[in-house]
């Protein structure tokens, strides 16, 4: 188990490392100069010999391979390098705008799997084909619409037309009903489909047709054998769901001028400010390394079938 | 022998109030706007204590009729009409709610697959206890306490480690005694056993049969058997229901059927089955004058390891010692259960993996020394023909694609003289020139394992191996694929080797037989000399487990 | 011989009454054939399925619009008319003007061509590089295989829109170069899926039979692995590229597309945002749009995926 352990981790390692690499490579090769749109600006009055010495401190007068050992240092010691835009480390923009978003992303999340639950729930209970059908086709639609313009029409229904929410000076949690219902809808999509696909692919196993013959009701079945294996392989997805959750905030902060990741993300990518950038794919990387081998990790511990049978006797 | 005894006990016993009382019974299918009718007009009855059994091939409706009966049809069937009584009281209109009630402890099921029928992430013990949990059996500790004394009864060892362990710690053959122990749990009146050994082994199946007779006798239950197998409801049956095609052929007392039947149906059925018919071809073929001592295959000490991917490099030895010779023009079977090692054996003899040790000639060319371009021109001689007809078949490619496709992977030929060759094959074969065109999907499962055997013959190869050739089949469809075979035999002096699990085909068909049992050969020699003094026990126990004997037609 | 004369002159003989009768019977099969083939023809009506009948037609709209935009308006996509600035949907605007007084289904027409440029970019990009990476690393032996997906699990641990906006600042903005951002975003699923095709194939049955029937490496990889592989993965591309059009409108709609005036669909929402307490079709009218095209890609591709099974 430990062998098995220290091998998953490694591979974690490696996994990280190359797309560390591939962030380095596509953010640093760029033909543009970050620091000489900002600083070659008419306005600040900077001569070359004060700009050569700003690109010294930024550490971008050596070769791209220095370049590329120096950042490796910097990152394992956690010096991410500083922001060009703002002139502040780079760990503490990302420090200051983390809770926001860690804040939408979470609510978000537990608003998808509500709704995904309670889609994929309704749409084998309810007893009328025609609304079975209906909630079977609602993530289908989540899934082709648009995140941008959802929280667009949100903003239009429930600030404009049914005033309910203002627009001008929100309280804290009237400010975040908006995002967090745009965020969910996306994120509730794969989580609905991957539900149902998995309802079905269980109600058809042999197994549901002996508890039934054991005289046990449609619900009783539903809760006590496919519930839970319906659900497990969903943990699959998990990583995927992370990159969703993330792109969605990245838009939804946008659409409703938030402050946090998405918004730092997008000012970044407008600016070229790729320390900001490259930091932050390198910490969703990381994030989804870590939740995808959590998930493995953990696995067995729900599903029997993966554990050494003599874990089992013990 | 015993359950002969018990029957004809029983047989005084039975009372005149049936069980089961089912009349007139008609189910449908709906897929969208269709609406296909797969059971017509079915009445059976069964009496307490007895076995009654439906015997069909697929798409007789037998499987139907079963789900009707304890209401767990797939959601698009429906009961269209028909009365069932169960113990007087029509169920037939019944909602989901009510049946529930009678659902495990009236009635209840013995599933066909043992494997998918346990909920994966459930223990056996709370999968046992659930049925008493449902119907309210007791406390607690009286409900565990029944789950110990269940495991036990059904002959699992070790019933409080059984309880806690997880189905795939379990073999097929402890699976199917756990959903025993399940459906005789609250002892009912009745259980629906469909098709409940059809996929174990015949040695286990023989001991999960005497087990439901043994129940049957101590709780007084009645079962209603689903089964393909003429043989196994010879054996066990009171009452034999035939269906096909969704009607009944023809019911009536085991003895009767089976000694005079009345439907055309039913006797071909007796004339098919193999387990009831004593070596039809094999008098024939043992008949041909004998071919003098030329050996088409010889394996000589042939050894197999896999490695098992560990840590320590260790490996599993599938095949350990196989030696046989095949006489050219002759039919040898390898014989043996899953895990024996067979189906390796033939896969090292087409030369799709090369053996750990040993020596395989095949018509004087040792096969294990060659590789690359020889090994290709070497296919020419050998074929194999699959198990499952539905996978050995491209699905994009039509039927003249499928034959003439070997035809282009040696010496070209001219396309009129392909289409000449492959329509003639067709011809030998039995199929019409219309399937041609055809794509594997739109054939029969019998059509396809012959479009799989002309494509095995297009080349003119000396040696076919029967992989399971016929175990996918029908009764009725495997008894025309063996004749074909026996036709092709001596029409074209093909030398067959023939891998199965199934003792009554293999004594049917062969010549000479090797019998594998974990990777050993056990036994070999002529048919005869296997059949009548096995060597060892193993094969002993593999031909009194050959399902058929037990009735009245062999007794 | 005798025989055969016999029969020959009573055949002489019932000449004409066979003939009749033949001819009546052959009118009457022909009848029940015609009358078989119009309930056939019934029959097939209802099966088919009326959402995949509609998604086929909107996406030959979308491609009618990309390929001859100037049939279907006669407005400008780019030039505004006077005095005719956020007007609402009327007879003579379908789908209303915006601030600069542009017919809003011009925009959306001549749109189409950008968007679904796009997309084909980015499902060409994603079908080739990653059908190709799946295809060598399933038929390749497991050093290769391995170190192929293992870049793959790379591409994927990257969050979609962050790779594509590493991607667009590294090509510069615009519509193709956010085409092939996200299309290369595309590349790992495409790349597994075609994997696990080509092993799931190369293990059948069919396969081994075509090998032991003497065919060599590149003829059953022909024959019958590379065209069993390819149904699902002709099916995922149509999935993508709904997605790819959800992707570079999202793109476009965050500025990092097209530049203004193109008329993207993700930038005419953009642009519509400032207007949404007067203006509402600005926003609401492209993204249904959006949805439409994007349900049928998504329906299409479904129907991909069951005729396979």
């Amino acid at each position: 188990m430990s062998r098995y352990l220290i091998k998953r981790i490694g591979q974690a390692i490696v996994v990280l490392w190359a797309a560390f690499t591939v962030s380095f490579v596509l953010l640093q090769a760029l033909p543009g100069d970050a620091i000489l749109i900002k600083f070659l600006n008419p306005e600040l009055g900077l001569g070359p010999e004060q700009i050569a010495d700003i690109r010294a401190s930024y550490a971008a007068d050596v070769s791209v391979p220095v370049q590329y050992f120096h950042t490796v240092a910097n990152f394992l010691t956690g010096n991410f390098g500083y922001s060009i835009q703002a002139g502040v480390p780079v760990g503490d923009v990302l420090v200051a705008n983390l809770p926001p978003t860690i804040w939408l992303a979470a609510l978000g999340f537990m608003l998808a799997v509500v709704v995904a639950v309670g889609i994929s729930a309704l749409s084998v209970l309810t007893p009328f084909i025609w609304v079975r059908s209906l909630f079977r086709s609602l993530p289908s639609l989540f899934i082709s619409t648009p995140v941008f313009w959802l929280g667009i029409l949100l903003i239009q229904i429930f600030s404009f037309q049914l005033k309910l929410i203002p627009v001008i000076n929100p309280g804290p949690w009237q400010a975040l009903v908006l995002p967090v219902l745009t965020l969910a809808v996306p994120i509730s999509a794969p989580l609905a489909q991957v539900l149902m696909r998995n309802i079905d692919h269980v109600l058809t196993e042999p197994f549901v047709a002996v508890a039934r013959a054991k005289g046990a009701s449609r619900r009783w079945v539903l809760w006590r054998h496919v519930a839970k294996n319906a659900v497990l392989p969903t943990l699959t997805i998990a990583g995927i769901l992370f990159g969703e959750l993330l792109a969605g905030a990245v838009v939804t902060e946008a659409v409703f001028g938030l402050n946090g990741i998405g918004g730092l993300t997008q000012r970044a990518v407008t600016n070229q400010d790729i320390a900001v950038l490259q930091a932050i794919v390198v910490f969703s990387a990381a994030a989804f390394v870590i939740i995808n081998l959590v998930v493995d990790l953990l696995y067995p511990v729900f599903d029997p079938r993966l554990r050494s049978k003599g874990e089992v006797v013990a | 022998m015993s359950a002969t005894i018990h029957r004809d006990r029983l047989m005084d016993d039975i009372s005149d109030v049936p069980v089961l009382a089912v009349n007139n019974l008609a189910v449908s299918y709906r897929n969208g706007n269709d609406v296909q009718r797969v059971v017509y007009d079915v009445s059976l009855r069964v009496k307490p204590g007895e076995v009654v059994a439906i015997v069909g091939e697929s798409g007789s409706g037998k499987t139907t009729t079963a789900q009707a009966i304890i209401g767990l049809l797939a959601e698009n069937g429906k009961l269209d009409a028909g009365v069932i009584r169960l113990n007087g009281t029509d169920i037939a209109a019944w909602s989901q709610r009510q049946l529930d009630t009678v659902r495990g402890c009236k009635i209840s099921l013995i599933p066909q697959d043992p494997t998918g029928s346990l909920n994966p992430v459930k223990t056996i013990g709370e999968q046992v206890a659930e049925i008493l949990q449902i119907h309210r059996y007791g406390s607690r500790e009286a409900i565990d306490t029944r789950v110990i004394e269940l495991l036990t009864r059904v002959g699992l060892s070790q019933p409080e480690l059984r309880a806690s362990q997880y189905p795939h710690e379990l073999s097929g053959g402890m699976r199917q005694r756990v959903l025993i122990a399940i459906a005789v749990a609250l002892r009912p009146a009745l259980i629906i056993a469909d098709e409940p050994t059809s996929a174990l082994d015949v040695t286990v199946q023989r001991r999960i049969l005497d087990l439901i007779d043994e129940l049957r006798n101590e709780y007084g239950t009645a079962v209603l058997l689903v089964t393909h197998d003429l043989g196994v409801a010879s054996d066990r049956a009171n009452h034999v229901v035939v269906m096909k095609a969704g009607r009944i052929q023809e019911q009536g007392p085991t003895q009767q059927i089976l000694t005079s039947p009345k439907s055309e149906y039913t006797r071909q059925l007796l004339a098919d089955a193999p387990s009831l018919r004593k070596a039809k071809y094999h008098s024939r073929s043992r008949s041909r004058p004998e071919v003098d001592g030329d050996d088409v295959i010889v394996v000589d000490n042939l050894l197999q390891d896999f490695p098992l991917g560990g840590r320590r490099r260790e490996s599993f030895r599938a095949v350990d010692g196989i030696s046989f010779r095949v006489r050219r023009g002759s039919t040898h079977a390898i014989v043996g259960e899953s895990g024996s090692g067979k189906t390796t054996t033939a896969r090292s003899i087409v030369g799709f993996q090369k053996p750990t040790a040993g020596r395989i000639l095949v018509d004087g060319t040792d096969i294990t020394t060659l590789r690359g371009e020889t090994l290709r021109q070497f296919r020419r001689r050998i074929q194999l023909v699959y198990q499952n007809p539905f996978g050995s078949l491209d699905p994009l490619q039509t039927v003249f694609h499928i034959i003439e496709e070997p035809l282009l992977n040696f010496d070209p030929l001219p396309r009129e003289e392909r289409a000449r060759r492959v329509q003639h094959i067709l011809d030998r074969v039995g199929l019409p020139q219309a399937v041609l065109t055809r794509k594997p999907h739109a054939l029969s499962g019998g059509q396809r394992q012959r479009v799989a055997i002309a494509r095995a013959l297009i080349l003119n190869p000396q040696v076919l191996v029967l992989d399971e050739a016929v175990s996918a089949l029908d009764v009725t469809v495997q008894a025309q694929i063996l004749g074909l075979l026996d036709e092709l035999q001596r029409a074209l002096g093909l030398t067959y080797l023939f891998i199965s699990h199934d003792l009554a085909v293999v004594r049917q068909i062969s010549d000479t037989v090797s019998v594998l049992h974990n990777g050993r050969q056990v036994d070999g020699g002529t048919v005869e000399e296997v059949f009548s003094r096995p060597v060892s026990s193993y094969t002993r126990e593999l031909i009194d487990a050959i399902p058929g004997q037990l009735s009245p037609v062999h007794v | 011989m005798t025989s055969l004369n016999s029969t020959g002159r009573s055949m002489v003989r019932t000449d004409a009454a066979v003939i009749a009768s033949v001819s009546s019977t052959l009118r009457r099969t022909r009848e029940r054939a015609f009358i078989s083939s119009a309930t056939h023809l019934l029959r097939m009506l209802r099966h088919i399925p009326v959402g995949l009948v509609l998604a086929w037609l909107v996406i030959g709209v979308a491609v009618l619009w990309a390929l001859i935009p100037d049939l279907f308006t006669s407005y400008s996509a780019t030039i505004g008319v006077a005095r005719q600035q956020l007007r609402a949907p009327s007879a003579e605007h379908w789908f209303g003007t915006d601030a600069l007084g542009r017919d809003l289904y011009a925009r959306i027409v001549y749109g189409a061509g950008n968007s679904l440029t796009g997309a084909f970019v980015a499902v060409g990009v994603g079908l080739i590089v990653g059908t190709a990476l799946g295809l060598v690393a399933g038929s390749a032996r497991s050093r290769v295989d391995g170190a192929i997906m293992r870049s793959v699990d790379v591409l994927l641990s990257i969050p979609q829109l962050l790779l594509s906006l590493s991607i667009v600042i590294l090509l510069g903005f615009g519509t193709v170069n956010a085409a092939i951002a996200v299309g290369i975003t595309s590349i790992a699923s495409f790349a597994r899926l075609a994997r696990s095709e080509v092993v799931r194939v190369r293990s059948s049955d069919y396969v081994e039979a075509a090998f032991g029937s003497g065919g060599t490496f590149g003829r059953v990889l022909m024959r019958h692995v590379l065209p069993n592989s390819l149904t699902s993965v002709i099916g995922l591309a149509a999935l993508q590229f709904g997605s790819a059009i959800l992707a570079i409108s999202t793109l476009g709609f965050l500025g990092y597309g097209a530049p203004p005036p193109t008329p993207e669909w993700g930038l005419l929402i953009a642009e519509g945002r400032n207007y949404i307490a007067r203006a509402w079709w600005l926003t609401t009218v492209p993204g249904i749009i959006l949805i439409l095209v994007v349900l049928s890609a998504n329906r299409i591709s479904e129907s991909f995926s069951r005729s396979r099974s």
